[in-house]
């Protein structure tokens, strides 16, 4: 066999694989786009197809028991808190790991680290308890308070990004008399905008579709996320039927995370790489 | 080695102001609440009545208690086939994507949108697609004159949170490994191609040895992962009372504080799964000393 014909054999084998898969893969949300559009009463045929094409379900969702819009309003002010203050504490952080020399800069360091690999439910009970006494529970606080305490992820992604960033900027910035907020301020933050959008990126997506806290913090199913939510609705549905109306609001509750992927794909994807490459 | 910029003067303050969030979160937010949490699992508390000191007792049922064992044996049964599974196949996607052939950047935003997605949403439609009487998976299945199983029942349930847990995770596991393997040099291939090497030996000799970094980092995060499961095991195995038909450790610990206010257990139940989590950190990096390869 000539090395042209095995190569167009592999290029072959390697089309028909991916192609199998990538149909795995996107199959939920074809199905998921297709149950919304049907009737009702269609909600079970097993095709792909709608029989008949409707735009009730949205319509319905409006009007069900759950308040489908004060959902997402939550969803969305609590997700813009959270990646509002990580970005600012991380960064803060990050700069001072990368740039600035102090005592203790190792050990700090190093011990943020190892707190990346506890698992979150070790913390979960004293904070739940601590804001059970601020009187807390059912208010969005205990959601988005934490994250003006920095965290060991994104500090660890900036960081690295913040060691790229030449030394003789900073050296020249200070020949000029630049104070330490002054470079971490006008030339980090503004040099490290790819590194940001990642990490707003990913700690918007972590926020949005985070279920245990909020389901912890904000159980109470008409004032909560859309995670809590549909998982409350599904369970009521499911019991009445409709299973049309719960397709629509999860493809609406999955809309604007998708719109960012497409628009922002290429930082989503060097943000991942960036996490498992530079260490 | 001791490179950075030193502060001046009033900078010291403006360093203390800008680690400050960090050194709250990391020694109240963190150190603080491990430390709670073991003090917590030696006490029966309900947050209504003054807690209770009970010694041991916590961890005495977590060898006891019937129902934390069925847990804990479902998260290590999970694991033990969500890691490998994971790892390998987002390995070999990422490898067949690494041929550079026409049409990749299609195939990566299809495998990546799981992993953008809500495991809420997605188990909605899940449960749909797994249905015993409606759903489309029985539908191929009785097509290809088979028979439908109840997927979401006790005797399929570790299949289905399988399969839904790593469709979900295999886009990020690829971007990891496709960032692995863009960075072996081209000239290794090169002067394998010139020695005579087939694919299969190119794979084995380069591909795999040079790789093991990322192999190392993801089986890393996979288990981190693994043990901290819920999203998609609440919303597929929600049973009436709030029970699940594959009750998880993380499960164990909600449904313990949250359902039946038993704060106390319910810490030990959460230190045991950091322990759990240590112990097996520990044993990977012992692993990476010696098997993984570094440049």
């Amino acid at each position: 066999m000539t090395k042209q014909r095995q190569k167009l054999i592999l290029d072959i084998v390697t089309y028909a694989l991916l192609a199998i898969g990538s149909g795995l893969m996107v199959l939920p949300f074809l199905w998921m786009v297709s149950t919304s559009f049907k009737l009702p009463a269609d909600q079970f045929t097993r095709t792909l197809i709608p029989p008949t094409a409707t735009l009730q379900n949205f319509r319905d969702l409006l009007a069900v028991d759950i308040d489908f819009q004060l959902l997402f309003f939550n969803s969305s002010y609590i997700s813009l808190l959270i990646t509002a203050g990580q970005l600012l504490t991380c960064a803060m952080a990050a700069f001072c790991f990368a740039i600035v020399r102090f005592r203790g800069r190792n050990l700090l360091f190093t011990l943020l680290l190892v707190t990346m690999m506890l698992p979150a439910q070790v913390t979960l009970i004293p904070n739940f308890i601590v804001f059970k006494w601020l009187h807390l529970i059912g208010t969005s606080v205990p959601l988005w308070l934490p994250a003006f305490w920095g965290g060991a992820f994104g500090t660890f992604l900036l960081r690295q990004y913040f060691l790229t960033i030449p030394r003789d900027l900073v050296d020249a910035a200070r020949m000029d008399g630049a104070s330490l907020f002054q470079i971490f301020w006008r030339i980090h933050m503004p040099l490290a905008k790819p590194a940001l959008a990642a990490l707003a990126i990913f700690t918007f997506q972590g926020a949005w579709n985070d279920l245990l806290h909020p389901l912890i913090y904000l159980p109470a199913a008409p004032n909560t996320t859309l995670t809590v939510g549909l998982a409350f609705f599904q369970q009521q549905l499911t019991m009445g039927g409709k299973y049309t109306v719960l397709m629509a609001g999860a493809l609406l509750s999955i809309l604007p995370l998708l719109l960012v992927f497409f628009v922002a794909q290429k930082q989503f994807i060097e943000g991942i790489a960036l996490t498992g490459v530079k260490r | 080695m001791e490179l950075g910029l030193k502060p001046l003067g009033r900078e010291r303050l403006v360093l203390g102001l800008m680690l400050m969030p960090t050194l709250i979160g990391l020694v109240f937010g963190v150190l603080g609440s491990v430390l709670a949490t073991v003090g917590l699992s030696f006490t029966q508390w309900d947050l209504l009545t003054p807690p209770k000191w009970t010694g041991f007792t916590h961890y005495v049922a977590l060898f006891t208690d019937d129902k934390f064992i069925r847990a804990l044996t479902n998260t290590f049964k999970f694991s033990a086939l969500y890691v490998p599974g994971v790892v390998i196949i987002s390995l070999a996607v990422a490898v067949l994507m690494n041929r550079r052939i026409r049409g990749v950047s299609l195939f990566r935003t299809m495998y990546f949108l799981p992993a953008v997605t809500s495991a809420v949403a997605a188990a909605l439609v899940w449960n749909l697609i797994f249905s015993r009487d409606f759903g489309i998976i029985n539908a191929v299945l009785e097509r290809l004159g088979g028979q439908g199983v109840c997927w979401l029942c006790a005797d399929h349930i570790l299949t289905a949170v399988l399969i839904v847990n790593i469709w979900g995770a295999i886009g990020e596991g690829m971007i990891i490994f496709l960032a692995g393997l863009t960075a072996i040099p081209r000239e290794y291939y090169e002067a394998a191609t010139v020695d005579g090497a087939n694919e299969t030996e190119k794979f084995l000799n380069i591909t795999l040895p040079l790789i093991t970094p990322s192999i190392f980092f993801q089986t890393i995060i996979s288990t981190i992962n693994a043990f901290q499961a819920y999203d998609y095991v609440y919303m597929m195995t929600r049973r009436g009372q709030g029970d699940s038909s594959f009750p998880v450790v993380v499960f164990s610990i909600y449904r313990n504080a949250w359902n039946f206010f038993n704060y106390g257990g319910a810490s030990a139940q959460a230190v045991e799964l950091a322990v759990l989590v240590v112990i097996l950190m520990a044993f990977y990096f012992w692993l990476e000393r010696r098997f993984v390869v570094y440049e």
